[in-house]
This record gives structure tokens, C-alpha cells and sequence, in this order.
């Protein structure tokens, strides 16, 4: 299953590293993290996107990643009420005959053309991990030079819904 | 006159180094184990100048000193201490932190590093030490500001030393510690991420109280967690009040008296048949700082199947880790058996399951074959317990000799057994001793060690020759990798690869090359004869003890069998 992780750790050198090394090395599967700093000087954010087993194994890891010194506080926010963005960009096989074409393909994703060149067009979008992956699967056929994502970074919403209502927001499971 | 001058000036301020060895004074530390070189030259200097503040240990290798400063901790409670250089002196140390992190054992290793202008540019005996290091440590540090330094040299000391033991590192680059400081710096800390739950949740106890009065089958199991914790008269008031039949790991020897009526022996991979059938057929498993590894557990599938299991453990990622447990009381071991102890419930009736477990134990006890003249090593151990009382500090290697002396040598009392469990480092019994020794100078330490295991780091012969350490090395020689050789003749149907070494020095003549004296025996007769005087003089000896080849292990659990599915018990 596929969860959404967060770290709270102190922005010290190597931090990152402990962190990677030690999902490595228990065999935690990343499917991305995103790193940077928050509010609070000296303290960043990690937030990972996990496959795990099972239960045990997520206990497992928020557990592990706990016993870290430099990592403050660890959540897992998969059920919570959470906004949840990446970015991507995309830079697409185009001539100028098609631009158009692909501008109406992008537009419904409020994606927007941060560079284009002769024979391409970059694509930036913003979003859930699953509208990014819509798009990129609709640009797919027009041939995807390059692509790159941010990993997904995310936090709760300020409003947390009553326990029973909560289901229908989990995002990913 | 501008020679005196320059000195003097020397005096009012201080280097990294002085602070570091002042850090080091004010943590109480009496005892180093390092070895010189080119980065930690200045702390050599800081070293020589606080002659008298405490005890250097100088092994004859890096691996030695680690070693040393982990018996020195088992045996004092106390962290060790260790000093390398950069580059190659810090992976030498790599063995010793990696098994002093399996065994929870607190130490604190202080590594030299290139000065930091060139690191990064693989500078002359540079290394990464940071990154080798982080995974097999509880945490590390590299000094990047001279101000830092006596605040983290407390911190590491305090990390190694509280919750879950375990090794810290700090790196510290040349020009740190040549640099000079004159002001004071405050040392104070705060570690936010670091706050080990020590005491236990109430209703977690009162939840083990419940399953106690419900059980009909219950059973400690008694893990090092109890020894780290300080807690075995706790545990003993604990287990005599319900009366409860008690097992221990390999590295909870010691926990609860190993003679004591109550006491099944150890459990796993060679333990007991009473211990391993009692967690077999158990309905409630009470853990207490064991992490359920797999050489006690064997196949998970046929572990402890019918019971419920409460796991007590300061270190909570251990809970819930191997075993699915029912009760889980996040604490350090003496604070729950405390709490546990402050009320006596009812317990149910066990009596019909004592009886079976004691019948257990005097039907199918640990048992050899006893030859007529040649020593089989199960008799050397027995001999070992007779001779020095079970009052003696043993370490071990790892493999056949280190089960034998589990198996045949009752440790009464913490802090005795010294051995590699976790890792399982060959090499480590007789390193381990001359720390063990030095922690505690009145008690008689014996290395058991394994003719290969003690090649591995026999030069620090030059310790005991040094400082006449009166330390006991007992090779059970069988000239051969007597575990691997017990696997191959069991799992490789006899193609005894590379595990017959019956090329070795005459150990005798190599102890006396140090002048250590050295014995050699090869029968019963002169064992009786030569052992029980040898481990009762004040000086060290290396004995070299002959013992028939093909003796094995038992009983046994071959790999990925069951707890219950045991060979070699007494028929």
C-alpha cells in the first residue's frame, strides 16, 4: 500500500542521508521525497512517498525513522484531510502545427508553457500525483523528451473532519 | 626567557584537544582504549599532557581497542571510550561499532579526521567516516566549529548511554582540534528528537497484571534490556512472587541466576529443551529487553503459537518488530518491573505447567558423551564453572565454544558474560577480556576463544604483557572453524570447505614470545591437574586446550525449523 509520510527533522548536514540510509537499509521502498525548509529556522520537512507491505512494516518504519536524534517528529498522513501538490515539468516533442493542440490538452490541467524552442515546449503542472500522471499520459503520444517531478510534498488541512467523515479524503491507499 | 614565555602563553589558552580531554574529565571517564596517528595528533598531545587523569589503553590494533572498550563497558556499566586516527584507524573501528550497535553496548568513539580545508578531496588517510559510520551507530557527529565540541562530547555520552544503549561517534578534524579557544563555552544541550520513553503506560501494566491472573502457561523470557537496565533484583522479585519459570537469550545470561530452580537455561538456537518447549507451548510470553532475534525465535511461524505475548522494551521499533505482540509497555525494564511490583495480583494456577517444565528439565538436560581420556569441550566448560566458582568474568568469540559456554557456565549475576552476540565477531572474547579485566581488577576474566577467533587478534598479547593483566585466555582448540565445520558435516553433507585449519603456531611458545606463560593440555588428568591452579594465580596464561574435532553443538535448530523441532536432545 502506498502512504504518505512526513518527517519533521533539524536541517543538519548529512540528515537526508541518515534518513535514505536507514529505508535502504531496512528495505523501505521510496517512491519519492521531497526536502525543504519550514517556518521555523534550522528545521526542515521531508515528505515521503512509501509502498509498504503492510501495517507492521509502516509501523516499522515511522518507528525507525523516530529513533533518528535529528528527526523531530514523524506522521503518517495518508487518512488525514490533507492538501497534497507536486510539480512536473515536461518538455514535449512539438512543432509549432501542433502547440496549439497541446495548449488545449494542458489547459483543464492549469498547466502552463515555461519555454518553448523550435521543435519542443516545456509543460509545467501542479498538482495531486494522479493529475500529474493524467497529463503526462495524455502528452505520452506526442513524444516526452524529458520529465521531471518534485516528488510529492504535502501537509494537513487546518480543519481536521470528525473521524467518521474522514474515509472519503484519504487520497491515495 | 622567550621560550618560558611562549609556554606560558601555551598554558592560558586551550586547543580542541584540551577541551576535548577536559569533556572527557568531567564525563568521569578513568579509562581510554586509542591507538595514535596523524589526525588525532593534537588529542595525543592534549593526552600527554593530562598524564595522570586517566588510564590510556594502548592496543596493537584498532580492532583490539574497540573490543576492549566494549567488555570494559558490559562489565563497569560505564561507557567505553575509544580513540582512532582518521582514515584506516577509523575502519578498523568499523567492526567494533557495528557489533556494539547489535548488542546495544554504549560507547563513544572519537575519530580523528583530515582538517577540514581538504575534505572531500580524498586527502592522504582520509575516509568517510561520517557516512560509513551511520548506519551502525546510534548517532554522529562531525565537529565543525571548536565551540561545539565539549557540548557535543556530552551529548554523545549522554545519547550512548540512556535508553537503548548504543555507539556514538564523533569526527573530529585536525584543525578543530589544534585550533585554540580562549573563552568558556557553555556545554549545555537540548536534544528535542531524543526523549526515550522510560517509564512505563499504567494500563499496559494492568493489562500484564490481567494476563497473568488469565494464564495457565506463563513465561519470562529475559533479554540483556534487563541487564542494561540494572534490573535483575527486580526481576527476580518479580518472578518469585508469581513464581514463573524464567529463559534468557544469549545476551541476557545473567539476568536471573542461572541455578536458581526457576531457571530454564538459555533459549534458542542451542538452548534448553525446557526453555525452547516453554516458549513453544506457552500462553502468555512475558519479553523483557529481548528483541526477539532470529536465533532465538527460530521459524516465526512456530514461535510461541499459542500465546499472548507482552514485550516490554525501552526501545519501542523493537515492539511489534519480529513478533505481533498483544501488551506492548514501552519502558526501561526496571521501571516496569517496578511498577509491576508495586501491586501482587492473583495469579492463576500454574502449577500443572511447572511440573511438565521441570520434568522437562531433568528428562532432557544438556548432555555429551564423556570419553575416557580426551577432553570433549561441554566437560572444559563444566571444569571452567567448578574451578573458578561461576564467579569469573567469561568472554567469548562467536561459534561452538561461545554455545558450550552459554550452555555449561551459570552466570549467577549481571555483568559477568561478555560475548558478540548480535554480529557475532570472531576475535572479539579475548580484546573484550582486557577491558572486561580493567573494569573490574578483582574478579578472575577468562577468554574462552576459538583457535581461529583468537588469530584474529591475538597481538594484544602485548597488553598483558605490558601491564601483567592477569587476564585467562582458554583456546578450545579443535583446529578447525568448529561452527562452519558443524554446518558443513550437517547442511553440505561433510565437504569440510576451507573450515579445517590444522595449520597453527604452537601457542605455548607464542604466549611465552610475550612472556605470558603458556600451557599446553591435552587430557583430562592434566586438566584437573594444571587448569584449577593456572585460573587461580595472578598473572595471565594462555592455555591451550586440545578437544576432540567432531564435536557438536546440541541440541540444535536447524535453520528455519521450529522452536519445538529440536535435534540432538538427550534421548
Amino acid at each position: 500500500m502506498k502512504r504518505i509520510v512526513t518527517a519533521i527533522v533539524h536541517n543538519r548536514s548529512g540528515v537526508l542521508n541518515r534518513v535514505t540510509g536507514l529505508l535502504a537499509k531496512r528495505q523501505f521502498n521510496i517512491e519519492s521525497i521531497s526536502v525543504g525548509r519550514t517556518e521555523t529556522e534550522g528545521v526542515s520537512k521531508m515528505t515521503f512517498v512509501v509502498e509498504v507491505e503492510d501495517d507492521r512494516k509502516l509501523e516499522q518504519l515511522t518507528k525507525q525513522l523516530n529513533k533518528q536524534i535529528d528527526v523531530l517528529k514523524v506522521s503518517d498522513i495518508t487518512d488525514k484531510a490533507i492538501v497534497a501538490r507536486e510539480l512536473a515539468m515536461v518538455k514535449v516533442i512539438s512543432n509549432p502545427q501542433i502547440r496549439n493542440e497541446i495548449q488545449g490538452i494542458i489547459e483543464p490541467f492549469r498547466a502552463s508553457i515555461i519555454d518553448v524552442s523550435k521543435d519542443s515546449i516545456t509543460v509545467q503542472v501542479t498538482g495531486k500525483s494522479d493529475k500529474v500522471d493524467a497529463l503526462i499520459e495524455l502528452l505520452r503520444p506526442y513524444g516526452i523528451k524529458e520529465l521531471a517531478r518534485t516528488g510529492l510534498t504535502a501537509f494537513t488541512r487546518g480543519h481536521q473532519p470528525q473521524v467518521a467523515e474522514m474515509k472519503s479524503y484519504s487520497l491515495l491507499k | 626567557m622567550k621560550a618560558q614565555a611562549s609556554l606560558k602563553e601555551q598554558a592560558a589558552t586551550k586547543t580542541g584537544a584540551d577541551l576535548l580531554v577536559e569533556a572527557l574529565i568531567n564525563q568521569g571517564v578513568d579509562t581510554l582504549f586509542g591507538y595514535p596517528g596523524g589526525a588525532v595528533l593534537p588529542i595525543y598531545d592534549a593526552i600527554y599532557r593530562a598524564k595522570g587523569s586517566f588510564d590510556h589503553v594502548l592496543p596493537r590494533h584498532e580492532q583490539g581497542a574497540i573490543h576492549a572498550a566494549e567488555g570494559y563497558a558490559r562489565v563497569s556499566g560505564k561507557a567505553g571510550v575509544v580513540i582512532g586516527t582518521s582514515g584506516p584507524g577509523a575502519t578498523n573501528l568499523v567492526t567494533g561499532i557495528a557489533d556494539a550497535m547489535m548488542d546495544s553496548i554504549p560507547i563513544v568513539v572519537f575519530t580523528g579526521q583530515v582538517a577540514k580545508g581538504v575534505i572531500g578531496t580524498d586527502a592522504f588517510q582520509e575516509s568517510d567516516v561520517m557516512g560509513i559510520t551511520t548506519p551502525i551507530t546510534k548517532h554522529n557527529y562531525q565537529v565543525q566549529e571548536i565551540e561545539e565540541l565539549p557540548r557535543i562530547v556530552k551529548e554523545a555520552f549522554h545519547i550512548a548511554t540512556t535508553g537503548r544503549p548504543g555507539p556514538v561517534v564523533v569526527d573530529i578534524p585536525k584543525d578543530i582540534s589544534s585550533s585554540v579557544y580562549q573563552k568558556d563555552i557553555d556545554d549545555s544541550f537540548d536534544l528535542p528528537g531524543y526523549q526515550p520513553t522510560l517509564k512505563p503506560n499504567p494500563l499496559q501494566i494492568g493489562k500484564l497484571h490481567e494476563a497473568l491472573k488469565e494464564a495457565e502457561k506463563p513465561v519470562v523470557l529475559a533479554g540483556s534490556g534487563v541487564i542494561h537496565a540494572g534490573a535483575s533484583e527486580d526481576l527476580k522479585t518479580f518472578v518469585h512472587q508469581y513464581k514463573l519459570p524464567v529463559t534468557t537469550t544469549l545476551l541476557g545470561l545473567g539476568a536471573y541466576p542461572g541455578d536458581d530452580p526457576l531457571s530454564l537455561g538459555m533459549a534458542g538456537m542451542h538452548g534448553t529443551y525446557s526453555a525452547n518447549m516453554a516458549l513453544y507451548e506457552c500462553d502468555l510470553l512475558i519479553n523483557i529487553g529481548s528483541r526477539f532475534d532470529d536465533r532465538l525465535t527460530g521459524n516465526l511461524k512456530h514461535f510461541a503459537p499459542s500465546a499472548k505475548v507482552a514485550h516490554i522494551d525501552v526501545d519501542p521499533a523493537e515492539i511489534g518488530k519480529n513478533v505481533p505482540t498483544a501488551i506492548p509497555i514501552v519502558s526501561d525494564a526496571k521501571a516496569a518491573l517496578q511498577k509491576l511490583n508495586e501491586q501482587n495480583v492473583e495469579a492463576g494456577d500454574y502449577h500443572e505447567w511447572m511440573e511438565r517444565l521441570q520434568n522437562n528439565k531433568k528428562e532432557y538436560p544438556l548432555w555429551h558423551e564423556q570419553p575416557e581420556k580426551d577432553i570433549v569441550p561441554q566437560w572444559l566448560m563444566q571444569k571452567v564453572y567448578e574451578y573458578t566458582k561461576g564467579e569469573a568474568i567469561v568472554t567469548t568469540d562467536v561459534g561452538q565454544h561461545q554455545m558450550w559456554a552459554a550452555q555449561y557456565y551459570h552466570f549467577n549475576r549481571p555483568n559477568r558474560w561478555v560475548t558478540s552476540g548480535g554480529l557475532g565477531t570472531m576475535g572479539y572474547g579475548f580484546p573484550a577480556a582486557i577491558g572486561a579485566q580493567l573494569a573490574d581488577m578483582n574478579s578472575t576474566c577468562v577468554a574462552i576463544v576459538g583457535d581461529g577467533g583468537f588469530q584474529m587478534t591475538l597481538q594484544e598479547l602485548s597488553v598483558l604483557q605490558e601491564r601483567r593483566l592477569p587476564v585467562k585466555i582458554l583456546i578450545v582448540n579443535n583446529q578447525a572453524l568448529g561452527m562452519v565445520r558443524q554446518w558443513q558435516e550437517k547442511f553440505y553433507s561433510e565437504r569440510y570447505s576451507e573450515s579445517i585449519i590444522d595449520t597453527q603456531p604452537d601457542f605455548v611458545k607464542l604466549a611465552e614470545s610475550y612472556q605470558v606463560p603458556g600451557y599446553f593440555i591435552d587430557s583430562q588428568e592434566t586438566l584437573e591437574r594444571v587448569l584449577p591452579e593456572v585460573l587461580a594465580d595472578d598473572q595471565p596464561a594462555v592455555i591451550d586446550c586440545r578437544v576432540l574435532q567432531k564435536e557438536n553443538v546440541y541440541p540444535m535448530i536447524a535453520p528455519g525449523k521450529g522452536l519445538h523441532e529440536m535435534i540432538g536432545v538427550k534421548p
